[in-house]
């Protein structure tokens, strides 16, 4: 199985950050940057200021500033170029991670199908399509395949969410066993179906690494906004040609362009397509791996969450909740009996019955008993127990052990066992030296915290709906419970399906996990569509997202890391725009020095001299990028909180914050700037 | 600044905000086709002019229908209002025995009150006959007003739908604002004019003796009703030369107070009607606000830069007062001159009762700049409202994603198309603006038009292509507009402030309509409340205004600090 952190290494190691600064070059072709339009425009104007500071140079005139400018604006292009690259190599090694986790599960590896003494160790990712690999309790399973022998319980809660565990044999329609699920008891000989390097995770893995990315809807309507405003303020600067001329001398091209280039909006134009890689890329550090931009941004925008009750609401595992003693015995004494039956017993449930009668019956816990020979469960008597100083005591499925105790049991027995299934409960029967005790009751227990995680997306305007195949009567008290605001009982993949559609005809997105092959048109329908790793393929072909860890629970993190996405890119949008405002107290009264000399008054930062505030913005437009690059991968905080709370707090931080910092940042570099005598 | 003079304008903005409500709850009932007090009398008219026309009001139309009915319906009456000018010495009522008007005049004019701007590049006493004033020019000023609101209706309509491309039926919105709004508001206002003195009739002109004995003649005409449809329709295009400065325009203080209540009113009705329309009256409550606190800045601006007055003229010792009086009217006063001021250009109505000419640099910057703005606060009839529209839309694209959706308006997602048509329509005031202001600063028959040398001079070219831009219709003064580069170039930028503008936001409209509505949630980007308001002035400052910061420092900017030098034009 994978495990959580994928990588823990820094994003900014050296040989990263030097393979990034090689991109950053290379992706300044002109061809290739003509998808950003903003940059694009830049790269254009720097190579007219670069040509005029040549032709300077070479007929002999001053050509320093000019050369300096140029020099700025090909950094600022550059930057842009960097924030990508930087982006994008981030992305491969989270690839290399996952490939290098991939291969932790060891498979062994029968030479011989018919002899299990004999086995070599192999990683998982160098089996081959027919290989015959054994695997034994406790054991991964390393590939997907076909049991060719032997029966085994298997855990696949990650695969179907559903704890009770299954059988697995050989033969028959319960032969196919799913890599990462874990055998639990006995043993089972499989036969590898999958080719090598054609498994979901590689072609997983190829996706991040690839890089083909496509702009997300929300991408290019930002690139058009951007483009817009680009134009905007390409009109405002080649008329003031024609303006500036009317009382004097028009300021020269390059701080024309210098001007164009502040106020155009370079900062997010250089970040956007590093957001959107980071966004994809913070998914898969939590083992989630979208199959396009588009996904994670419609995550973002889900305000209604279908979640599977067992494993995201309960726990997957039952938990024991009563003792409910058959008539003439006691309930201590039936306790007493689960208790010694389970103290050997690590399962959730055999953890869950010694809690209960240590805890709420009171029951000291016994020391451990040299003498006792735990009986294990194991997939053909459906039962575990204890053998103690003649005291046989067993536990397990109500029929298993009403077959043990020879069938005998007083009719409050099935009336008691109807009563828990009926409420969604499981009974699990205890019965000493062939005498029926009574039943455990075990029960779907809500997750703590669960209750206020539910109430904090409702306050983010997000409704959860709890599915499960319990009856309504079950459901209806799990979901009140859980404080879900709507739930499917008895739910059948159409029923998910019809449920999907008609939230979205009320103008809602919906997200959901399933695994199923029958989940798989559900999944489709759904605007985010969560397959686990392990459910079947066509369930992953439906879905636009696959969660390696295959744990349905992490449909609330998809939405939050949408959202911190979305919110970033907003973000460093508006501070982009909001610092064309100190731009032009710093380049407008330098720009008419000589014709309107008064304009100096407009100098509010007292900016040593008119080259030198020009130049202090180019620097500072470009610097901004660099700055703004770890904020952009990282992404900005996210709080689950309403959406009058984020917007009060955000626009305080990056609107007014972005008015702000020019200001100062424009100031701190042309104290350099003059100090240094650069202009 | 006085006390009293604040309290004036706090009265009047005050009355214009106690009748906006009323009038929303009105209009809305109107425009709806329901059942409105004054029913009994114009439903038989309305139903008659439907059948007439052969049109179904309940029909709907999508957007490209809805555009189509109203280019054609403006084109037709473009082609009008041109013959009625060009063939005005053959045509009746024209007692003055005024000749035809030149092409180039006849377009502009014709241009310039089909698109509601009512620029004028002529005198309206020494230029238009009786018949070309009402038939002509007040005709329009009823039906370009009336296509203003119409297409804030189409436009609202597409973000109060459910998903369907109906944007209503433009012949029925058109004959339903004339019919139930402008005709009875007009009726009421101009028998008001008339009683406090406002002349109504079709006697060309009165003899009168002076003291000093000499004889003058003084324009007469049927001004009150011009007048009320003048500031109720935001056209601004004034019977006299000197517009509502002239004592027969606006005698008094009343009839002062009555225009900018009448300026104002229905434009700041409308986002109110807009907010019912989409169901959430706070929604229009928001845009209020918004359209509010620029005016208001823009009042405080303009009074504060005319109260302080001129410190050339104040060192003469020869000023009346503390305040700046040049080109002002003693019976209005600086404050009242001032509000008339911001009122008029935050509008697009144009008219005006001082001359802006005249104010001081800064005090001129005020009403320049409320119209480069993109007149929304509040704007003309209707074009105030799908402009500030349009400026939500962006507010919500640009700030949206910061509470984590993509954005969305009304619960009507804002997609790449969306974003392209407002793009599109916020380019044409910078277009119309700083591109014939450029080409006329350079090209010889531009500058043989202006007055004034230095910066005065370029404010004047400025704000006639602001005005015509902005389908204001105020102008400077000290340009001489009247010729053919100017009569053209204004008339294709009012064309442009107008036409080009509206394509592209009933394009928005359209894509907008057929969007699924989601219904709002605690995740919602909250577009009522004054954040929301906040952030939609600093949009419309950022993306309407500031590209126009440099030609405003080269022009009004530069000439006020000059002023602070000593330094004259």
């Amino acid at each position: 199985m994978i495990a959580k952190s994928a990588t823990t290494g820094s994003a900014f190691d050296a040989s990263l950050l030097i393979r990034a600064l090689r991109d950053a070059v290379v992706k300044l072709n002109p061809a290739k940057l003509v998808r950003n339009p903003v940059i694009f425009v830049t790269e254009v104007v720097a190579t007219v200021v670069t040509f005029i500071a040549i032709r300077d140079g070479l007929s002999g005139e001053a050509f320093a500033f000019n050369a300096q400018l140029a020099v700025w604006l090909w950094f600022t292009v550059l930057f842009a170029t960097f924030a990508e690259a930087v982006a994008e190599g981030r992305g491969r090694a989270q690839a290399d991670a996952l490939r290098k986790l991939r291969s932790d599960v060891t498979a062994k590896v029968m030479p011989l199908a018919d002899n299990r003494t004999l086995f070599s160790r192999k990683p998982a990712e160098d089996l081959e399509m027919g290989d015959i690999v054994l695997v034994e309790a406790g054991d991964i399973i390393p590939a997907d395949g076909e049991v060719i022998e032997g029966v085994a319980s298997v855990n696949e809660s990650a695969v179907t969410g559903e704890s009770a565990p299954v059988i697995r044999e050989s033969g028959g329609d319960r032969s196919a066993v799913t890599g990462g699920t874990l055998v639990l008891s006995d043993w089972i000989v499989v036969k590898v179906t999958a080719k090598p390097g054609d498994t979901f995770l590689d072609r997983m893995i190829a996706l991040v690494e690839g890089a083909k990315r496509q702009k997300t809807p929300n991408e290019i309507a930002l690139d058009v906004l951007l483009a817009g405003m680009t134009l905007i303020f390409l009109i405002a600067v080649v008329t003031l040609v024609g303006l500036a001329s009317w009382g004097g001398q028009p300021p020269s091209v390059p701080v024309l362009i210098a001007l164009f280039v502040t106020l155009i909006p370079t900062t997010i134009g250089g970040l956007l397509s590093a957001i959107g890689i980071a966004g994809m890329d913070r998914l898969v550090r939590f083992n989630v791996i979208a199959t396009s931009g588009r996904a994670v941004e419609a995550a973002g925008d889900v305000d209604t969450l279908l979640l599977d009750k067992t494993g995201t609401i309960t726990f997957g595992n039952r938990m024991a909740d009563a003792f409910v003693p058959v008539p003439g015995v006691s309930e201590a004494a039936l306790a007493q009996a689960a208790l010694l039956s389970s103290l050997a017993d690590e399962t959730p449930e055999g953890r869950s019955i010694v809690d209960l009668a240590t805890g709420r019956y009171g029951l000291a816990r016994p020391a451990a008993d040299p003498a006792a020979v735990f009986v294990p469960f194991t997939a053909q008597t459906r039962m575990s127990g204890v053998d103690l100083g003649g005291r046989t005591i067993r536990k397990g499925a109500v029929d298993s052990v009403l077959k043990d105790v020879g069938g005998a049991a007083p009719a409050e027995f099935p009336a008691a066992v109807e009563r828990i299934a009926r409420t969604g409960g499981t009974p699990l029967a205890v019965s000493e030296n062939g005498r029926l005790l009574g039943v455990i009751h075990l029960k779907d227990v809500v997750k703590p915290g669960i209750k206020e995680r539910f109430a904090a997306l409702r306050a983010m305007g997000i409704r959860t709906v709890m599915v499960t195949g319990d009856n309504r009567v079950t459901a209806a008290a799990i979901a009140a419970e859980a404080g879900v605001d709507d739930f499917i009982a008895e739910a059948t993949p159409q029923d998910k399906l019809d449920y999907i559609r008609k939230a979205q005809e009320g103008g809602r997105l919906v997200a959901m996990c399933g695994d199923g092959t029958n989940d798989a048109p559900a999944l489709a329908q759904a605007d985010v569509g969560v397959a686990l790793q392990t459910g079947t393929q066509a369930a992953r072909d439906a879905a636009n997202m696959v969660d390696l860890d295959s744990n349905p629970t992490k449909l609330i993190e998809v939405v939050e890391i949408g959202k911190q996405m979305l919110i970033t890119r907003g973000a460093l949008t508006t501070f982009s725009i909001a610092n064309d405002v100190a731009k032009y107290f710093a380049i407008l009264p330098a720009l008419f020095v000589a014709s309107h000399p008064q304009l100096g008054s407009l100098n509010v930062m007292r900016l040593s001299t008119p080259e030198s505030a020009i130049l202090s913005a180019v620097i500072f437009n470009a610097l901004v990028i660099v700055v703004l690059i770890p904020l952009a991968l990282k992404g900005v905080r996210y709080r689950a909180d309403g959406a009058a709370a984020i917007l009060g707090r955000n626009l305080a931080i990056y609107g007014l914050g972005g008015l702000i910092a020019p200001f100062v940042g424009i100031k701190l570099i042309d104290l350099i700037v003059s100090t240094l005598g650069w202009a | 600044m006085t006390i009293s003079g604040w309290a004036e304008i706090a009265f009047i903005l005050a009355l214009v905000v106690a009748t906006a409500p009323p009038l929303a709850a009105y209009m809305a009932r109107a425009f709806a086709g329901d059942r409105t007090f004054l029913s009994p009398v114009l439903a038989p008219v309305e139903r008659g002019f439907f059948a007439a026309a052969g049109v179904d009001p309940a029909k709907g139309q999508d957007w490209r229908r809805y555009l189509l009915a109203m280019l054609v319906f403006n084109a037709t009456g473009f082609v009008l209002l041109y013959a009625i000018l060009r063939l005005q010495h053959l045509l009746p009522l024209n007692p003055a025995g005024l000749p035809a008007l030149t092409d180039h005049l006849a377009f502009n004019t014709a241009v310039s009150f089909v698109t509601n701007t009512n620029w004028q590049s002529y005198g309206g006493e020494t230029t238009m006959s009786l018949f070309s004033q009402m038939a002509g020019l007040t005709v329009q000023n009823f039906v370009s007003a009336a296509t203003g609101i119409a297409l804030a209706l189409a436009v609202v309509r597409a973000f109060a739908s459910k998903g369907t491309a109906d944007l209503g039926n433009f012949w029925a919105d058109l004959t339903r604002t004339v019919l139930y709004v402008f005709l009875p508001a007009c009726l009421v206002m101009a028998l008001a004019f008339v009683a406090l003195g406002v002349p109504q009739t079709l006697q060309a002109s009165a003899s009168a003796a002076t003291l000093e004995g000499a004889q003058q003649t003084l324009s007469l005409g049927p001004v009150a009703s011009q007048l009320a449809i003048k500031q109720l329709g935001t056209n601004g295009g004034g019977f006299f030369n000197v517009n509502s400065a002239h004592p027969f325009e606006n005698p008094n203080a009343w009839t002062n107070l009555i225009s900018i209540w009448a300026i104002l009113a229905l434009a700041f009705a409308l986002p109110l009607v807009f907010g019912r329309m989409v169901g959430d009256k706070r929604q229009g409550w928001a845009l209020f606000a918004a359209m509010g606190v620029i005016l208001l800045a823009g009042v405080a601006g303009a009074y504060w830069a005319e109260s302080g007055g001129n410190p050339i003229v104040q060192g003469l010792g020869v000023a009346a007062g503390p305040g700046n009086m040049e080109g002002k009217e003693v019976r209005f006063g600086v404050d009242m001159s001032a509000l008339w001021a911001a009122a008029t250009a935050g509008t697009s109505n144009g008219s005006v009762n001082a001359m802006h000419a005249s104010f001081t640099p800064l005090g001129g910057l005020v009403p320049m700049f409320l119209i480069q703005l993109g007149e929304v606060a509040p704007g003309g009839v209707g074009s105030g409202l799908y402009g500030m529209i349009v400026f939500a839309v962006l507010a919500v694209f640009v700030a949206g994603l910061m509470v984590g959706r993509t954005p969305e308006y009304l619960g009507k997602k804002i997609g790449a198309k969306e974003i392209k048509m407002a793009m599109l329509a916020v380019l044409i005031l910078p277009v119309a603006i700083l591109g014939f202001g450029a080409l006329s600063a350079v090209l010889e028959p531009g500058k043989a038009g202006v007055l004034n040398a230095g910066p005065h001079g370029l404010s004047e070219i400025l704000y006639a292509f602001t005005s015509a831009g902005g389908n204001n219709g105020s102008a400077f003064a000290g340009l001489t507009a009247n010729s053919p580069w100017y009569n053209t170039t204004l008339g294709i930028a009012m064309l442009l402030g107008r036409f080009a503008y509206v394509v592209p936001v009933m394009a928005l409209a359209g894509s907008i309509a057929v969007r699924v509505k989601t219904p709002p949630s605690a995740g919602t980007f909250p577009t009522t409340g004054p954040l929301f308001v906040g952030l939609l002035i600093g949009v419309i400052l950022i993306l309407g205004g500031l590209q126009f910061f440099p030609a405003l420092a080269l022009g009004p900017l530069v000439e006020h600090l000059l002023m602070q030098a000593g330094v004259t034009f």
